[in-house]
């Protein structure tokens, strides 16, 4: 005993994510998110006897475009296997799922980790399998059952124990959730529980040179962001001390349970009944395998898009912005199809960039739409972008402008006129103005060319004469080019 | 030759089943399981060397269809054959561990 301690944490994940089909896995009831219990179930979900279930072929299609993208590796022979399931709320008393030939393995995520960098965390396995339904614990002495969920698709996602902390977990979940709605293959919507975690948590402790690993906890069913990060943070803490007063390590079968309790911001052991992972695995004799053709695969794999992270790597090397302002722009991927085509018009990036982190995603955000919805066209906004570059318009009144474009649909060029927002730049005509200026603020004239501590503040006084004089028109940049010139300095 | 199966074996199977069983069934599906296994026991007896394992009886694969909805039951219709039911829900004893295991 005794001797500094150090430890590392080990976290590995298990993930569902539902995808977004019309109707359910292995029959036409529909997906359907909030409606009347029991409503969306037929004898195939409702595992009645003597029923067939037929595959989804767009489930199976989503689960292989969301395999592609995280790297795996597409198995070209695939089955269906029960796996052994005692809740009421999967009435077949199995779950349909794939154990031993899943359609995909062996892929990897990369996640943003600090200062630009990306980390790589491997995944074992995807897997398509069906969700089950919900209970409802009601106060009296029974549970209710609602099955409009049994039977729903969901991609499992399993990955390697490469993730060390809450916060990386965190960003994996994050950066799946971007890379699903990204393909379209689910919609990933925390709130309806599309996406679900499952970490398997333990520290590795090295004490006097020696390492120990403290026992497996699983966390079970965690379906928001931060209670996915606290709870590993929680599970860190609480595992340390663990270990600390009792030094138990792991073992085989010391692995437990537990649940997220979010009020309390802390984990809770789950009783489990000793033969809860006796899943007794069979082939399932209902569903033929699945054969994948190179020419499917190739069609498959042709919906494939730039992923968030590379685009995002992308934004920061090419264009120069910041990481913040990339992630932004590559938070959804109309946003960045939008900024990408922006840009291919002929926009200056960062003024692009700009245009839409300040002012088109603020106004969609408050009308709860796309930034392609707003009835400005990439085109526009890089015309615009262009309008500021050359000083034909400031930066404050390109705002103004494509605030005016959300609402008449006009061109920006149009708009800034309409407006009275183009600025002068033309040097000559704003030549005669600084002139008349000059001419009649001769004090200031005599501080500027005077040098010293009034120099300064003479020139800003004569540049606001200017702008008066054009109300407000003229290109600042301009006229202090002009003055600077006719007195020298500046 | 060794028994395929043996009574404590049928009683863990029941209880992963949800199923209840006498001592006189236990006794009963003991033997009747064990002859089914001894029966099949005569594969074994097969030269597989060089066969690919199966994964389906039938030489079918691909069989989808499209991502259509089709109209479901109904609530009434979806419980009315069940034990207990309220109206909206399915009645079940009282779950007490995590709820759900998928």
């Amino acid at each position: 005993m005794g001797g500094p301690v150090e430890h590392k944490v080990i976290v590995g994940l298990e993930i569902h994510v539902q995808l977004c089909t019309r109707s359910k896995m292995f029959c036409g009831c529909a997906v359907e998110f909030g409606a009347e219990p029991n409503s969306r179930v037929c004898p195939v979900c409702l595992g009645m006897p003597g029923v067939l279930p037929v595959m989804n072929r767009q489930a199976f299609e989503y689960a292989v475009l969301a395999a592609l993208a995280l790297n795996c590796e597409i198995a070209r022979f695939t089955k269906w296997d029960r796996k052994g399931y005692y809740y009421p709320d999967l009435p077949k008393n199995y779950q349909i799922s794939q154990y031993d030939m899943p359609l995909s393995a062996n892929g990897f995520i990369e996640i943003p980790v600090g200062g630009g960098g990306t980390k790589r965390i491997r995944i074992i396995r995807a897997h398509l399998e069906e969700d089950a339904g919900k209970n409802v614990h009601s106060t009296g002495g029974f549970s209710q059952v609602d099955l409009n969920r049994t039977g729903t698709p969901l991609l499992e996602i399993v990955t390697e124990p490469d993730i060390n902390s809450g916060a990386e977990a965190k960003a994996l979940a994050v950066e799946l959730q971007r890379i699903v709605r990204y393909l379209g293959v689910s919609e990933g919507d925390m709130q309806k529980g599309h996406m679900r975690f499952e970490p398997n948590i333990n520290l590795i402790v090295t004490r006097d040179g020696t390492e120990y690993r403290t026992p497996i906890v699983e966390i079970k069913n965690l379906n928001s962001f931060r209670a996915l990060e606290r709870g590993i943070d929680y599970e860190e803490q609480r595992q340390l001390d663990e270990f600390l007063e009792t030094g138990q390590v792991m073992e085989s079968g010391n692995k437990t349970t537990r649940g997220w309790d979010d009020e309390r911001q802390m984990t809770v052991l789950q009783r489990e009944k000793e033969e809860a992972h006796d899943y007794r695995y069979f082939p399932e004799p209902d569903l033929v395998p699945v054969e994948l053709a190179e020419g499917r695969l190739n069609e498959i794999a042709s919906r494939l898009c730039e992923l968030p992270i590379s685009r995002q790597v992308r934004y920061v090397k090419e264009f120069g912005l910041s990481e913040y302002d990339a992630g932004v722009l590559t938070g959804e991927r109309a946003t960045a199809e939008f900024f990408d085509r922006a840009v291919e018009s002929g926009g200056e990036a960062k003024r692009v960039c700009n245009l839409l982190t300040q002012t088109g995603l603020k106004i969609a955000n408050e009308r709860g739409c796309g930034i392609g919805d707003l009835g400005f066209s990439p085109k526009g906004v890089a015309e615009l972008a262009a309008m500021v570059e050359a000083g034909d318009v400031s930066a404050t009144a390109s705002a103004q402008i494509l605030e005016a474009m959300v609402e008449t649909g006009k061109e920006p060029r149009v708009l800034a006129e309409e407006l009275s927002l183009l600025q002068k730049s033309d040097a000559g005509e704003l030549e005669a103005v600084v002139e008349q200026v000059l001419a009649e603020n001769r004090q200031a004239v005599e501080d500027v060319t005077a040098g010293g501590k009034k120099s300064k503040k003479a020139m800003g006084f004569l540049l606001g004469q200017v702008m008066q004089k054009t109300r407000g028109q003229a290109n600042p940049k301009v006229v202090s080019q002009i003055l600077a010139a006719k007195l020298g300095g500046g | 030759m060794d028994k395929k199966i043996d009574q404590e074996q049928v009683r863990k199977v029941a209880r992963l089943s949800r199923l209840e069983l006498t001592e006189a069934e236990v006794e009963e599906f003991t033997g009747q399981l064990g002859a089914i296994l001894e029966y099949v026991e005569k594969m074994n007896e097969l030269n597989t060397d060089g066969v690919e394992p199966l994964a389906h009886c039938l030489a079918v694969s691909n069989v989808f269809r499209e991502d259509i909805v089709e109209e479901s039951l109904g609530t009434e219709r979806a419980l009315a054959n069940a034990p207990q039911q309220d109206g909206e829900f399915f009645r079940v004893p009282k779950i007490l561990d995590g709820g759900s295991g998928a």
